[in-house]
């Protein structure tokens, strides 16, 4: 049965040949059906894959199948080979899981699209890049994917390449941003490959393990900063998080399955696959920590000023994936793990139920001119409710499980992480149900848009439904004290690690606290407008500004390094190759022979003889010399 | 597996030169331009012979010929093709067909010296991959320093004369440097075999003067920086078929050299002067993408794109460990496609428009769907994405580079970041955006036709045939490129131990002389 993995690359890449070749004949709708076909056919691939994987045995399940030798030179052997093993298996399942729901969605929402084929190739090239990421057995075959959904992202990103408007200027720009940010990032891969390979001898995960005994800590920390660097570009930490918002230019169903539920995660499956490397540096993983930590209270602190719904959702995400981040870099790898699968149910139902809004509205997404949509859209508002509580933490939901998951294991190793993280978790229930208030409850603040809102088809709201579904039950693949997760990615991560049942229970209750004070915060904010979230604001109001120039991040990386990089390359291109290296060398030939004097005669028509007698003059010379010596 | 075909090497060589003399006296323009395509693909189609006749595991050179040539001084005739050479003479002779092809159908003035010229072309440059002896090797890069000239300053654009000139007279100065070179080696060792010298301990100082001229020579021919200015010219300049073969075949003239001649010849004072030559590299490829990313000639950006890409192919040639070198092999192959490619492109686009500058575009992924999104492979084959070509030599390259100097390999990979960031900035303003000029538009701009397609598409099927499979050619690669470092190892013990006086240059020619 773990023969048939080959199937699972062969169908999204079948697919996307399909519509390539074939689109130009095919009508909107065979063309969504044959991609979600296609990406259908990959998930049940997948569950047979699960299924194989959980028959055997715990300490077999780890199967690699080798394709070919990919690139062989001296003692460097890199084969295409893909690693079937507990953690691939639930990255594929989610992937095409998702990915297939999201494929179906876009068939109501792109309908109206004339290049429809281009959108449902690039999607199930995606898939088939991002199969590429999480399957391989080896870092260059995950970098393959890698760069492969960057380039999907910036396709789709930029898919209305055409278009302007005031929030995000060319959406083209956009696209082009999120692939150079992500070049950063892969700077620091690149490197980590290199250097992994120099001092441990392998590129192949299964063979990490226990090659990496002899690495020196410290080379160990520089490797797993720059895998860091990797991560932080795909999975929008801080620094390189300033294209995540902006790629919310692209159709809402690419930022559900790509800036959402799964590319971004991608960072963090890194992170865990190579955790035989982060074994080996404590600072490293605290260094992750931090940064993921920092990351989740920034953005989160960000999405609370935010008017647009998808950017809330943007910021939203880099939030929840800097609490990933930080489980990872804490070695937490079963409760990040778990985050990033609960965390693609609830926000790809985010995404797709303000896609639903915003199919309703013509577009328009921003809070301050929505409101009371919940009498027109009861299903998207039900559905968005439903993530928007997972979101926030409400217990029972999804969320709550894998957030505490998270939360829990920051208060036993480190209090001024669990701080920072339960300040971030309050900030997210406050935003997420500011989001549904503004949006689904109160008066309508745009007569015209509200009269003309209307429920979305069932091909929209059918995948959004069994999302919801998801988004309320996911947390059973890991409650507390049962960890059917961790337990199942043992082969992969090792023995999860006991909680003391005091902080596991002390953890628990806080974490109910803070979500249920958010939603208290918000509804008295944005819904019933009760003074004294007023007066509590009051201490915070210097901030706003601040806020609202998302703390004046991009600012900076324009201040100080696209300016000057394209002052210097200006320079470069007007004056100092012009002027000064060429004109030395034309100098120098002005010195010798006189270049204009050449230019004079090649005008005459006369260079070609003295071309020719130069050449000559070389042989002769040569002869000379020859015969002489 | 019939392995040695009689004069399989001379025959590649020298087929072209025969289709030149044929294309001359053959009447009709449209008889000369399809003798002249026949010619290439014949040439092609006998080069493939190279690979499937191909001595699998063997390091040493296959094919050889070797005659006397001028029997006083030792001078021959002789040809061999390795792992190094083999799929720089097949670019060369794929390259070719779709070089003369894409000017049948665009070239009209004079076709016929044209043709015939750019048949000399492919002559010299093969023989420049093959010859097995010194003198041989300088007579074909001469050679081909003349045909190109003249077709820059014969049907090139506005400006060509200067940059026709500006070609000669910059390579030229090389080249005299390369005689000397060429004499001081034989004066020191009294051969002029190339696969012997690779063996012949020289004294340092002999060494030293002859690598470095022997690497001014091929530094300006790659372009090494600062030995550059003269290609963003030519290449603006040249018509479309030259710019590929210049950048597709040409430039790898220069770090082919490094790689036969000047790295595995002067071992030790390759060793001396390979943190310098590694700057260089380095510079080229920050500065080259940095310059490139400021260029509104689309030409001028693909030109100074080059100088970055040849920037690591020798980075890896210096690193002189196995994957640094195997990968700059396979490299230069890449880049050949990659920038053919991208100057095919430019051209089709040329012809269509008459401009090639950036603010004249915009908005063509809608008009020209087809077009647009090839263009978008090649650039991203040229940006190194895994999975296509680039990406395989690239990383081989920096792997090589970081094994060598780590500092080379982080600087590299920072040139990573300016590559994607020029050529998207490219694709973005020629690409993507609105249509605002008419011209750009669905109706007045066509997409390729089925006679375009066949030049574009087999490059781009390349890409990943290279990129997914490259141990095609590392299996004919690495035995070569190992053996060839095991030899320079043996050669620097040797020096090591001998540890040579080390005597005045002056001296060892005078007594040489004597």
């Amino acid at each position: 049965m773990l023969e048939s993995v080959w199937l699972l690359f062969a169908l999204p890449a079948l697919g996307a040949l399909i519509i390539l070749f074939a689109g130009r004949w095919m009508s909107q709708k065979v063309v969504g059906w044959v991609a979600s076909a296609a990406v259908l056919g990959a998930f049940l691939v997948a569950v047979s894959l699960w299924f194989s994987l959980a028959g055997l045995p715990a300490e077999a399940r780890s199967v690699t199948v080798t394709w070919w030798e990919w690139m062989t030179i001296g003692a460097f052997r890199v084969p295409a080979a893909v690693l079937i093993d507990p953690l691939s298996v639930i990255m594929a399942l989610v992937v095409t899981g998702v990915g297939f729901l999201i494929h179906v969605y876009s068939i109501g929402y792109m309908e109206h699209e004339p290049r429809y084929q281009r959108f449902f190739f690039y999607m199930n090239f995606f898939i088939l890049a991002m199969l590429t990421l999480v399957m391989s057995n080896n870092f260059l075959g995950m970098f393959v994917g890698w760069e492969g959904v960057g380039l999907a992202s910036f396709l789709l990103i930029g898919f209305w390449f055409d278009k302007r408007d005031d929030m995000y200027g060319w959406y083209a720009d956009a696209g082009k941003k999120a692939f150079i940010v992500n070049r950063i990032g892969d700077f620091g891969m690149i490197l980590a490959m290199i250097m992994v390979w120099s001092t441990v001898g392998t590129l192949i995960f299964t063979e990490l393990g226990a090659a990496v005994h002899n690495l020196a800590p410290a080379t160990a920390t520089i490797i797993c900063l720059l895998l860091l660097l990797g991560a932080t570009g795909k999975s929008a930490q801080i620094p390189l998080y300033i294209w995540l918002p902006d790629a919310m230019a692209g159709p809402t169903p690419v930022s559900a399955l790509i800036h959402a539920a799964t590319m971004v995660t991608a960072g963090v499956y890194m992170i865990i696959r190579t955790n035989a490397l982060w074994h080996l540096s404590l600072d490293a993983g605290l260094t992750t920590a931090w940064i993921g930590m920092v990351t989740a209270l920034l953005a989160a602190s960000i999405a609370l000023v935010q008017t647009d719904l998808k950017k809330i959702l943007a910021y939203s995400t880099i939030s929840q994936l800097g609490f990933m981040i930080a489980a990872a870099g804490l070695g937490a790898y079963g409760a990040a793990l778990f985050h990033l699968v609960t965390h693609a149910f609830f926000k790809a139902l985010l995404f797709l139920a303000a896609g639903s809004v915003m199919h309703a509205t013509d577009g328009i997404l921003d809070i301050n001119r929505l409101g009371g949509l919940r009498h027109k859209m009861p299903t998207t508002y039900r559905t968005f409710l439903i993530g928007a509580a997972a979101l926030a933490g409400i217990p029972l939901f999804s969320g709550f499980f894998s957030k505490d998951a998270i939360l829990v294991i920051e208060l036993q190793r480190n209090v001024a992480l669990y701080l920072i993280g339960a300040v971030a978790a309050l900030l997210t229930a406050i935003y997420s149900f500011r989001a549904v208030f503004v949006t689904f409850h109160g008066q309508p603040r745009d007569q015209h848009i509200y009269d003309h809102a209307h429920e979305s088809p069932s091909v929209m709201t059918i995948p959004l439904w069994i999302l919801a579904v998801l988004s309320v039950a996911a947390g059973v693949i890991n409650l507390p004290f049962v960890l059917t997760l961790d337990h199942w990615l043992e082969p992969v991560i090792g023995e999860h690690e006991q909680i003391p049942l005091v902080l596991e229970l002390l953890g628990i209750t806080l974490s109910i606290v803070i979500a249920v004070f958010g939603v208290l915060i918000a509804r008295a904010r944005y819904l019933t407008h009760e003074p004294w979230v007023a007066r509590l604001e009051q201490p915070f109001a210097f901030l706003k500004p601040t806020l609202e120039h998302r703390w004046y991040v991009d600012d900076l990386y324009a201040f100080f390094i696209v300016s000057p990089l394209k002052g210097v390359s200006g320079w470069f291109a007007r004056v100092f190759d012009p002027k000064v290296i060429d004109g030395a060398v034309n100098g120098v030939g002005g010195v010798i022979n006189g270049t204009g004097e050449v230019v004079r005669k090649v005008q005459n028509g006369a260079i070609p003889t003295y071309a020719l007698s130069i050449l000559l003059g070389v042989v002769a010379v040569l002869f000379y010399f020859l015969f002489v010596g | 597996m019939a392995l040695s075909i009689p004069y399989l090497l001379t025959i590649i060589i020298f087929l072209p030169l025969l289709g030149a003399a044929v294309v001359m006296f053959a009447p009709g323009d449209r008889t000369k331009k399809w003798l002249a395509l026949a010619t290439t693909l014949v040439t092609f189609a006998v080069s493939l012979l190279l690979w499937t006749n191909w001595q699998q595991g063997e390091a040493g050179m296959q094919f050889v010929e070797d005659a006397v040539w001028f029997a006083p001084l030792g001078i021959r005739y002789a040809l061999g093709v390795d792992g190094i050479s083999l799929f720089l003479v097949l670019l060369t002779t794929l390259l070719m067909p779709i070089a003369v092809y894409f000017s049948i159908l665009y070239v009209d003035k004079r076709i016929g010296p044209y043709m015939a010229l750019m048949l000399l072309l492919e002559t010299a440059m093969i023989g420049v991959f093959l010859a097995l002896d010194l003198v041989l090797f300088f007579v074909f890069f001469e050679a081909s320093l003349i045909p190109m000239y003249f077709l820059i300053g014969e049907w090139g654009g506005q400006n060509r004369v200067y940059a026709a000139v500006k070609f000669f007279l910059y390579t030229f100065a090389g080249s005299a440097l390369m005689v000397v070179a060429i004499l001081i080696v034989y004066f020191s060792t009294g051969t002029f075999d190339i696969v012997a010298l690779q063996s012949t301990p020289m004294p340092v100082a002999v060494q030293t003067w002859a690598f470095l001229a022997f690497s001014l020579a091929f530094a300006v021919k790659t372009p090494l920086f600062p030995f550059h200015t003269w290609l963003p010219d030519a290449h603006v300049q040249a018509p479309t078929a030259g710019s590929i073969i210049l950048a597709g075949v040409l430039l790898k003239m220069g770090t082919y050299g490094f790689l036969r001649l000047a790295m595995p010849i002067f071992p030790q004072a390759a060793q001396q002067f390979g943190p310098l030559l590694a700057t260089l590299a380095i510079v080229g490829i920050l500065y080259g993408a940095l310059v490139a990313l400021m260029q509104k000639d689309l030409k001028a950006l693909v030109a100074y794109s080059s100088v970055a890409h040849l920037g690591y192919v020798m980075l890896g040639v210096i690193a002189m460990n196995a994957q640094g070198v195997s990968g700059s092999v396979l490299q230069m192959v890449n880049h050949g496609l990659s920038t053919g490619a991208l100057f095919l492109l430019v051209g089709l686009l040329y012809e269509r428009r008459h401009t090639r500058m950036l603010d004249d575009f915009g908005g063509l992924w809608a008009s020209v769907p087809v077009y647009t999104g090839l263009f978008l492979v090649v650039a991203m084959s040229s940006a190194g994405l895994p999975g296509l070509n680039g990406f395989v030599g690239e990383f081989a390259i920096m792997l090589g580079a970081y094994n060598y100097m780590p500092i080379f390999a982080v600087l590299a990979a920072a040139g990573v970041i300016l590559a994607a960031w020029y050529l998207l900035t490219a694709f973005r303003k020629m690409a993507q955006g609105e249509i605002t000029n008419p011209a750009n538009d669905k109706q007045h701009l066509k997409d390729l036709n089925l006679k375009e397609l066949v030049m574009v598409v087999p490059l781009v099927i390349l890409f990943f045939v290279i990129g997914l499979f490259p141990n095609l050619f590392f299996d004919k690669i690495n035995p070569s490129v190992e053996a060839m470092l095991e030899t320079r190892t043996v050669l620097l013990q040797q020096g090591a131990a001998a540890q040579m006086p080390s005597l005045e240059l002056a001296e060892i020619v005078v007594t040489e002389a004597k």
